[in-house]
């Protein structure tokens, strides 16, 4: 019972963190044929910015990176949001975990 | 194939680690195999669930729920096995000496075992989820793999089970009367570790704050994608980059667990003492 009601507790936080982060500045990354596009994104340093994965493949992928200690399953043709930062200048590599020898890509932080 | 094979490995090591710590706990109980295979058949199970409904769960909560859902899981598997702890630290005396009595009957039956086979079926569930996934995600991306697919799983299976036999083999040769200190220690530190995972799901989702992005970094020396990265994330809830509330959460996790074990271990029944309060 505890649990549940944590678990909406948790949820309506989610909820209203992720309505109160929609001002946050946004990138789009597409998953084709298990490549990002682009492979390099530039983002501010020192903010925090709201990255939207869009997977166009039929089969799930997952962002994982431990640069920017994310690790996220996106399903086929479906999109996610990952939160990352605030970074410090530096570059930042990702990959789809699923086909890491053609799924890479970096994050610049500026 | 063989990177299909270090991805089922680095998936399977977790759960069977986890599987490996709690039949090292049990051993002696009756029915534990029983319990664990519940445990195990539920975890696959959920996993299949969750990995065809992972469209649904990375949509919930404004697109956070597949963080939520990885939080609570392993929140419920924490809080399982702190009660285990909790328990054996009342109990734990009497079944080691037990235990160690050639031929003294087993006092299984009374114990949880419900409690082990839901962090059983947990760790199974969310490492399996992903698995699915991965696999599925091979299977479908192109014909002509399927070879190279099934050889990788099974070489990632059978490489994450023969790590953890080692360490199952090894806890065994623990004798009887500190194995259960042992283990206790062991799921103290893995129920730790597994709340500082959760709390890191939470910063991911935005729920908590970091404070603190990195409050180490060893990502040169032990990377976290590496065998031995995720076997010590297993073990004793190893990051690299360690924000600063996963390293709160851990101390705190540990110490919770031990004040509630000293307070509900204060009136254990201890063998020792009362069989030379008899005779004396």
């Amino acid at each position: 019972m505890a649990r549940l009601r944590f678990l909406a507790l948790a949820m309506a936080a989610g909820a209203f963190c992720a309505g109160a982060l929609a001002q946050d500045a946004s990138y789009t990354l597409t998953i084709k044929d298990h490549r990002f596009e682009p492979t390099e994104i530039q983002v501010p340093a020192g903010k925090k910015v709201k990255l939207v994965v869009k997977n166009l493949d039929a089969t799930p992928e997952e962002f994982d990176s431990s640069d920017l200690r994310r690790e996220k399953v996106i399903p086929g043709k479906s999109e996610a949001t990952i939160m990352i930062g605030p970074l410090r200048p530096g570059a930042y590599k990702f990959i789809g975990e699923f086909h890491e020898s053609t799924a890479k890509g970096t994050v610049v932080a500026k | 194939m063989l990177a299909t094979a270090v991805i089922v490995l680095r998936e399977v090591l977790e759960a069977a680690l986890v599987v490996s710590i709690v039949l090292a706990a049990t051993r002696g109980v009756r029915h534990r195999g029983l319990w664990v295979s519940y445990g195990v058949g539920a975890g696959v199970l959920g996993a299949l669930v969750v990995a065809a409904f992972a469209e649904k769960l990375a949509a919930a909560a404004s697109g956070l729920g597949q963080e939520i859902f990885n939080a609570s899981v392993l929140g419920i598997a924490v809080v399982m096995l702190g009660w285990h702890n909790v328990w054996m630290s009342k109990h734990g005396r009497e079944m080691a000496a037990s235990l160690s009595q050639v031929g003294a009957a087993v006092r299984g039956g009374t114990r949880p075992l419900y409690v082990l086979a839901i962090v059983v079926s947990m760790a199974v569930l969310r490492e399996g989820s992903e698995l699915v996934l991965f696999l599925y995600g091979i299977a479908a991306s192109g014909p002509g793999q399927s070879g190279q697919l099934a050889g990788g799983f099974v070489l990632g299976l059978v490489g994450g089970i023969a790590l953890s036999l080692a360490m199952y083999l090894g806890l065994l040769r623990i004798p009887a009367k500190r194995l259960f200190a042992v283990t206790g220690w062991l799921i103290l530190l893995l129920a730790a570790g597994m709340a500082a995972q959760a709390a890191a799901f939470l910063v991911q989702a935005d729920i908590l704050p970091p404070i603190g992005q990195a409050v180490w970094d060893t990502s040169r020396f032990v990377p976290d994608d590496s065998v031995v990265g995720k076997l010590l994330h297993t073990l004793i809830g190893y990051t690299a980059k360690p924000y600063g509330i996963q390293l709160a959460v851990y101390l705190l996790t540990i110490g919770l667990m031990l004040a509630l074990m000293r307070l509900v271990g204060r009136g254990a029944y201890k063998p020792r003492v009362d069989r030379l309060a008899g005779q004396s």
